[in-house]
């Protein structure tokens, strides 16, 4: 499968990052090598067979584990906004959205 | 004997036995990481003060009678785990000036413990590589080098190489690492010392910046396998804050380590057998095996015949789930921010991340980005999760017949930090080796068994079944008695 | 079935209609973290880590909201999935720290079922539901409060929603706004959506498209985040006739996300349509599988209160009531309780009448609710017991009622007060009838001679005499008598 610019370009922008005109042929010949690489992978049979979900080297049935119904965190609108590279008193701040 | 030439088993033992106090053990260290990391660039922080405090804290509650399994060790930090109050980069230009206001959970249990950080280290950026020369902090250097070209800097391995170089040069007793498709095992064998990922939930992912969920693993590297286990034993445990995090009790892994391994059968999966290895390696390899024969275990040949497809499937699965994990690097709530030039919100992230991730990154979540996207799921992220089963089958028949996988841990010695950078696929296939035990979420420990022709380390592995990781240090234990391997890097503390 | 047509230039038109929602889950804390999700709060102070998406975070499910969904699941008659699994949603947004929500995609937690709802000319018609699944609410931007800049809140960021979504079963707009009425009215009853609209608790988008009858299915579009049933009803109609002109025209209807301007009653394009959402969901791997214990839901679904449709049946059943009466009495578990405690032990239309009629307008005056009433509803119950036992007439006890609803106290109390029993002594009767009849000879002559109607008059003068007082029967008993 050999990506063309066109795709290149789309991926990032759904990837948001922003490739300059010259990035975009060397991302696509990196790309494509690696995608070159990965598609021996549809040689092997696989009709039947369970994707493996998660890490987990063990299936269990018990499913994932559910904590009880308390407030036990929140209430620290400091250390939430400490790192903020835009803090606008207690709010987050952004270039603004037009919807 | 230098302080710093310790292992971790001996500082605990010396420090029991007063003939040393952690202020004096991690002021060596501290003198020793002054005067090497400006060239090894292990330490992208380096916690002096706080050290110190921590150190002279150790001592006292020490002389309370409190004494936690790892009291008064001075160790490095990865700069993967969430330290707080600590800055954390993860290698990367994008967490700008991040301070983060919580512990990770293995750190925590470190602290609980009682062991003092000597600071954060250098890694491969968000853990993707195998070389550490892709940290926005600069390369780490190999302290070894080549005997018939000692000026060639080499790659300590990745992407733990902060911790791998500083544990080798003797910087710190021990290091927290991580490990997702080797990134704890390659560097281990790299730098010639020990380093085990465990199964995947037997150390908690809480406060651990994420690359790949399902495969991200933390584990301890140190200079022998005894002291791994030390570590290991106060990182793991269940949590319920992580909820891939297994329920499962801690055993004393030390105690493994004097086992042996009489009678036990182990693996030798012939697809490891790659054509083209470098004979070193396969002797290695032999050796190895001998050795445990010598000490009472059967060699068994097995198939592991998914193999060849770990690291094409590793590939897709990771790169997958780092795009989306890496999507919250956005310059809205932390980090870094390019807000010159930006339009708008949009563009804000667009320049934000193009700034602040480097090349290997960027090109890690492209290709995840686009096996995930509409039209090519199927074919590539499902296909990869089924392959990935595969894998694991391999494993699960394997182990009706043997106890413990023994392997060599990488295809090369520790190459130069120039070499393997035109394409990125040649680097992708350092992770030959270790990638399966990640897929299959097995535990896998790197151990020093030789030397190369250069006098370059090379490791060995051993693989075993999910949560036996006692079975993999008594096999670890042996090679290791077995191999008697006593050689240092040129670039240490206390040379 | 439905009727309902728009007609266009070129002949009528059919509306087809699905809704999906969001509904808040009333919890204490969030799907994922334990921070808090009361309303109102001031800005980042419900916020963990997790919900603000900083490195390292990891989701743990609450439990609580598991069972929320499983009991508005049961209450729409739908199939509880014991499995079903998370997957990331990956999109950027400023309100979505981590960058995607953790949704369901492939497996959701409820699976199809179906309701009934109620249209104004008294038809019922059954609407499927194709799923219910649980997912994270995002934060909130506030563009209004800086020139150049919009405000992020996360308060609202990890919040449990469940989405329901509906078959586009839905021909019209009253079927659209009975719909998101019953939905609304179960999961009050059930108390996992508290469904305040106006607070954003439950929100709908709706999906129109509109076809000649007799045809298959058209293009649809979809209008987001719809906050009021009037809202919704207004936009299927006006979505509808944009769409209608625009195939009149020639046009074709291209699919696209769209936004109601509830001040202009039309609908607008939400966003360029250079590219659509590539969500790229993939199965959440910090999240094992949501395994249900069988039993676990089953005791759920035997602790379940009486769902609306049941209570409204019982009430005609057991209570006689006409179905509106019913259906009014029902709307809201809260009225229902009420009535329930005024109509025990009594008469249940009489109880009916009171609370529907003089209970719901002192309300209405009083700006009051039902679950803050003026009048206590044992308090309106023991009003009846004091009609019924003849201490007050239907006339004196209307006078009491709103004495109680001014102040608050109870019957018994106010008749005390006030000397307001009804007059019941027939010797005292007789006297008033006298004085009455004696001081109006004339009338008196006039009624022998034929005047019926100036019995009225007689009686109003007696009870005027009384003070209202006098128990009606026995003063129409006396006046008949000595009138002859």
């Amino acid at each position: 499968m050999s990506l063309d610019t066109a795709t290149v370009r789309r991926i990032a922008s759904l990837a948001r990052i922003r490739l300059e005109e010259e990035e975009v042929g060397r991302m696509q010949a990196e790309l494509n090598g690696i995608l070159g690489w990965i598609e021996q992978l549809q040689a092997v049979p696989t009709e039947g067979v369970e994707p493996m979900a998660g890490g987990a080297p063990v299936s269990s049935d018990a499913g994932m584990r559910m904590r009880a119904d308390e407030v036990t965190d929140g209430g620290m609108p400091e250390k939430v906004l400490a790192n903020a590279p835009d803090r606008m008193g207690d709010y987050f701040g952004v270039p603004k959205v037009v919807e | 004997m230098h302080p710093t030439d310790f292992s971790l088993r001996g500082a605990l033992d010396a420090l029991a036995e007063g003939i040393i106090s952690s202020e004096e053990l991690t002021r060596a260290h501290l003198d020793a990481i002054g005067r090497l990391n400006p060239r090894i660039n292990a330490y992208v922080t380096v916690m002096a003060e706080q050290a110190l405090a921590a150190a002279r804290a150790s001592d006292e509650r020490r002389r309370q009678g409190i004494v936690g399994p790892l009291e008064g060790l001075p160790l490095a930090i990865k700069d993967l785990f969430c330290t707080d109050g600590v800055p954390t980069t993860a290698g990367s230009r994008i967490l700008g000036n991040f301070v983060p206001p919580y512990e990770s959970t293995v750190t925590a249990n470190l602290l609980r413990d009682g062991a003092v950080f000597l600071g954060k280290v250098n890694m491969d950026e968000f853990a993707m590589g195998s070389s550490n020369t892709t940290s926005a902090f600069g390369p780490v250097e190999n302290p070894w080098s080549r005997a018939n070209d000692p000026d060639a800097r080499l790659v300590p391995g990745g992407s733990s190489g902060g911790s791998a170089a500083a544990v080798a040069a003797r910087l710190a007793l021990g290091a927290t690492a991580t490990d997702t498709g080797g990134s704890i095992r390659q560097p281990a064998a790299f730098c010639g010392i020990a380093g085990i990922k465990p199964t995947y939930g037997r150390c908690s992912r809480f406060g651990i910046v994420a690359f790949a969920s399902s495969l991200d693993q933390a584990g301890p590297v140190a200079r022998t396998v005894e002291d791994c286990a030390i570590l290991l034993r106060s990182m793991a445990g269940f949590d319920p804050k992580d909820a891939t995090s297994a329920d499962l009790p801690v055993p004393d892994f030390a105690a493994a380590c004097t086992r042996g391994v009489k009678g036990l059968r182990i693996g030798v999966p012939k697809e490891y057998r790659l054509d083209g290895m470098p004979a070193e390696i396969e002797a290695l390899w032999q050796q190895g095996l001998e050795w445990l024969r010598a000490e009472g275990a059967e060699t068994v040949e097995i198939s592991l015949p998914h193999t060849k497809y770990a690291l094409p499937t590793y590939y897709i699965v990771a790169p997958a789930e780092a795009s989306s994990n890496l999507a919250r690097y956005d310059g809205v709530r932390f980090g870094l921010r390019v807000a010159e030039g930006a339009s708008d919100l949009r563009d804000l992230y667009e320049r934000t991340r193009a700034a602040g991730f480097g090349a290997e990154v960027k090109r890690r979540i492209m290709i995840g980005t686009y096996v995930l996207s509409a039209g090519y799921y199927d074919a590539y992220y499902l296909k990869a999760q089924k392959v990935r089963t595969l894998i694991r089958r391999d494993f699960d028949e394997a182990w009706r017949k043997v106890d413990a996988i023994v392997t060599p841990a990488t295809p090369s010695a520790a190459f130069g930090m120039d070499e393997k950078q035109d394409d990125p696929v040649t680097m992708y296939l350092n992770d030959v080796f270790t990638v399966t035990a990640n897929l299959a979420g097995l535990p896998g420990l790197a151990v020093p068994a030789g030397l190369d022709r250069q006098g370059l380390p090379l490791g060995l592995q051993v693989i075993g079944r999910a949560f036996d990781e006692e079975t993999v240090f008594a096999v670890g234990a042996a090679i290791e008695r077995a191999a008697d391997f006593r050689a240092v890097p040129g670039l240490r503390a206390g040379a | 079935m439905s009727t309902y047509r728009i007609e266009g230039r070129t002949g009528p038109w059919e509306l087809v209609i699905g809704l999906e929602v969001h509904a808040q889950v009333i919890s204490n804390a969030k799907l994922f973290s334990g921070a808090a999700t009361a309303f109102g709060a001031e800005p980042n102070t419900q916020v963990s880590f997790i919900d603000a998406g900083f490195p390292g975070m990891l989701p743990v499910i609450n439990r609580e909201c598991v069972a929320q969904a499983v009991r508005t699941g049961l209450g729409l008659n739908a199939q509880v999935n014991l499995w079903s699994r998370f997957d990331r949603k990956n999109y950027f947004y400023a309100d979505l720290p981590q960058g995607y929500q953790i949704s369901q995609y492939a497996h959701p937690i409820v699976g199809k079922g179906a309701v009934e709802i109620e249209l104004p000319d008294g038809a019922t018609k059954t609407i499927g539901i194709t799923r219910l699944h649980l997912e994270q609410d995002a934060g909130k931007s506030l563009h209004d409060q800086h020139p150049t800049k919009s405000f992020i809140d996360l308060n609202r960021s990890g919040v449990a929603l469940m989405e329901i979504v509906s078959e586009p079963d839905m021909r019209s707009p009253e079927e659209a706004g009975a719909y998101l009425t019953k939905l609304r009215q179960i999961m009050r009853y059930l108390g996992t959506c508290d469904g305040n609209m106006d607070e954003g608790s439950l929100r709908a988008d709706v999906n129109v498209s509109v076809r000649r009858p007799g045809e298959g299915y058209r293009t649809r579009c979809e209008v987001k985040n719809v906050n009021s049933i009037r809202f919704v009803m207004q936009a299927v109609e006006a979505e509808a006739r944009r769409q209608i002109e625009v195939w009149e025209e020639g046009g074709t209807v291209e699919q696209e996300t769209r936004l109601f301007d509830t001040g202009r009653g039309v609908t607008r394009s939400m966003r360029s349509k250079e590219e659509a959402h590539d969500y790229r969901y993939f199965p959440e791997p910090d999240l094992p599988p949501l395994v249900l214990d069988a039993a676990w839901v089953e005791a759920l679904r035997a602790a379940l209160p009486e769902l609306p449709d049941a209570r409204r049946a019982r009430y005609v059943r057991d209570y006689g009531l006409s179905p509106y009466d019913a259906q009014v009495l029902t709307a809201e578990k809260a009225t229902a309780a009420y009535y329930e405690t005024v109509a025990k032990g009594r008469d249940p239309k009489l109880a009916a009448n009171w609370v529907m009629g003089d209970l719901f307008a002192a309300l209405n005056r009083t700006r009051r609710t039902i679950e803050d009433p003026p009048v206590k509803a044992e308090h309106l119950g023991a009003l009846l017991d004091l009609m019924k036992d003849g201490t007050l007439s239907g006339k004196l006890a209307k006078e009491v009622f709103e004495a109680m609803v001014d102040t608050g106290k109870s019957p018994g109390a106010i008749v005390e007060e006030r000397g307001l029993r009804q007059v019941t002594d027939s010797g005292a009767i007789e006297r008033a009838v006298d004085t009455v009849l004696a001081a109006n000879a004339d009338k008196v002559a006039e009624y022998k001679a034929g005047k019926d109607k100036l019995f009225g008059f007689f009686v109003g003068q007696v009870m005027k005499a009384m003070q209202g007082k006098g128990n009606p029967a026995l003063v129409n008993q006396v006046l008949k008598t000595k009138l002859g």
